[in-house]
């Protein structure tokens, strides 16, 4: 074992920041099962919205790659 | 970060899954200059050949019962045409060969990124970053040109109460211009973090050479754990270039009809 407590710090770091793409599959999730409980009471509404379904996905989705952009850059950047 | 020659040491990763993702030059090993051929513009190169191939070799015949190809090239293009019809408007259809251009350029680079030892152009922020800059500075310009000044009541939410306008006015300010780095980072992060967990996974599948007793149990895990995901990938590519193109819709709509 050797390095320094930088990288040690950066790799705990990169690490905790992986726990943030739980709260974006948390999100992703969320928007898709809430889509299906409402797509099942109205099925004939639900095909004009799947659009606002994969835009709604795509929002909660960046969040949590901007959570794995972090941890990357704790392990190529820092 | 693990070098080569420590991760095999250490009984590791033999190569590292951020290994496919580094710029090389296709011809020797020099440095990488702005105008050396490197993998990323031999790809990007077969990505717009391919395009090619199919919306203008593919429609050349013009027949009235289209062939396979021609149908594919024409569900593409009324495809993209609905969606900027739908999400932008009529007068968005300015833009349609603009957004069709995105659309087909993004699907096709990450559809070819899934061949074995392909080159993915859009796992790098570099590449989506110019694409999605080149859409928010257009987002901005056609707006303005559009509204003058009228654009700005964009950030202004006249159906809000007017205390509030004030602090919703900045908090439109901020996601508007967090807009191209999102808009960027979810396609580049999309696209590398799949291939790197596929890399990660295909370092455990030689388990089986290396110690028979945990590979055996590791090494069908890992090939079908590759298997699947590449299957995921596969949805993942093609979603993605309908999201950044979707998005690009809505900005534009934003920027045609910037009132709330």
């Amino acid at each position: 074992m050797e390095g320094d407590i930088v990288q040690m710090g950066a790799y705990i770091g990169a690490g905790l920041a992986c726990t943030g793409m739980g709260g974006a599959a948390l999100g992703v999730g969320h928007v898709a099962g809430n889509f299906l409980a409402g797509a099942l009471r109205n099925p004939s509404a639900a095909g004009g919205q799947t659009a606002t379904l994969f835009i709604g996905i795509a929002f909660a989705e960046a969040l949590g790659i901007f959570s794995f952009l972090v941890a990357l850059l704790l392990m190529f950047a820092v | 970060m693990a070098t080569e020659a420590q991760g095999a040491a250490e009984g590791g990763l033999v190569f590292h899954p951020m290994d496919q993702f580094m710029v090389k030059p296709l011809f020797g090993d020099g440095a990488v200059g702005i105008f050396t051929l490197t993998n990323v513009t031999f790809w990007m190169a077969l990505t717009v050949l391919a395009i090619f191939g199919l919306l203008v070799l593919g429609t050349s015949g013009r027949a009235t019962i289209p062939t396979r190809t021609q149908s594919i090239a024409e569900l593409a293009y009324d495809f993209i045409r609905k969606m900027v019809e739908d999400v932008a408007g009529k007068d968005g259809l300015v833009f349609f060969p603009y957004i069709m251009t995105l659309f087909l350029f993004i699907l096709f680079a990450n559809i070819l990124g899934l061949l074995p030892m392909a080159f993915t152009t859009t796992s790098h922020i570099a590449v989506t970053a110019v694409l999605a800059m080149l859409v928010f500075l257009t987002v901005t310009i056609v707006g303005f040109v559009k509204n003058g000044a009228g654009f700005l009541g964009l950030f202004w939410v006249s159906s809000a109460p007017l205390p509030l306008r004030p602090i919703l006015a900045l908090i439109e300010v901020i996601s508007y211009f967090v807009r191209p780095v999102s808009h960027s980072i979810r396609l580049a992060g999309n696209m590398m973090a799949g291939h790197a967990v596929i890399k990660v996974f295909a370092a455990f599948a030689p388990m089986i050479v290396i110690s028979t007793g945990i590979g055996l149990v590791v090494t069908p895990l890992s090939i079908l754990a590759i298997s699947t995901i590449y299957a995921l990938e596969v949805l993942v590519a093609c979603i993605q270039a309908y999201v950044f193109t979707i998005l690009t819709c809505v900005y534009l709509k934003d920027a045609l009809h910037p009132h709330h």
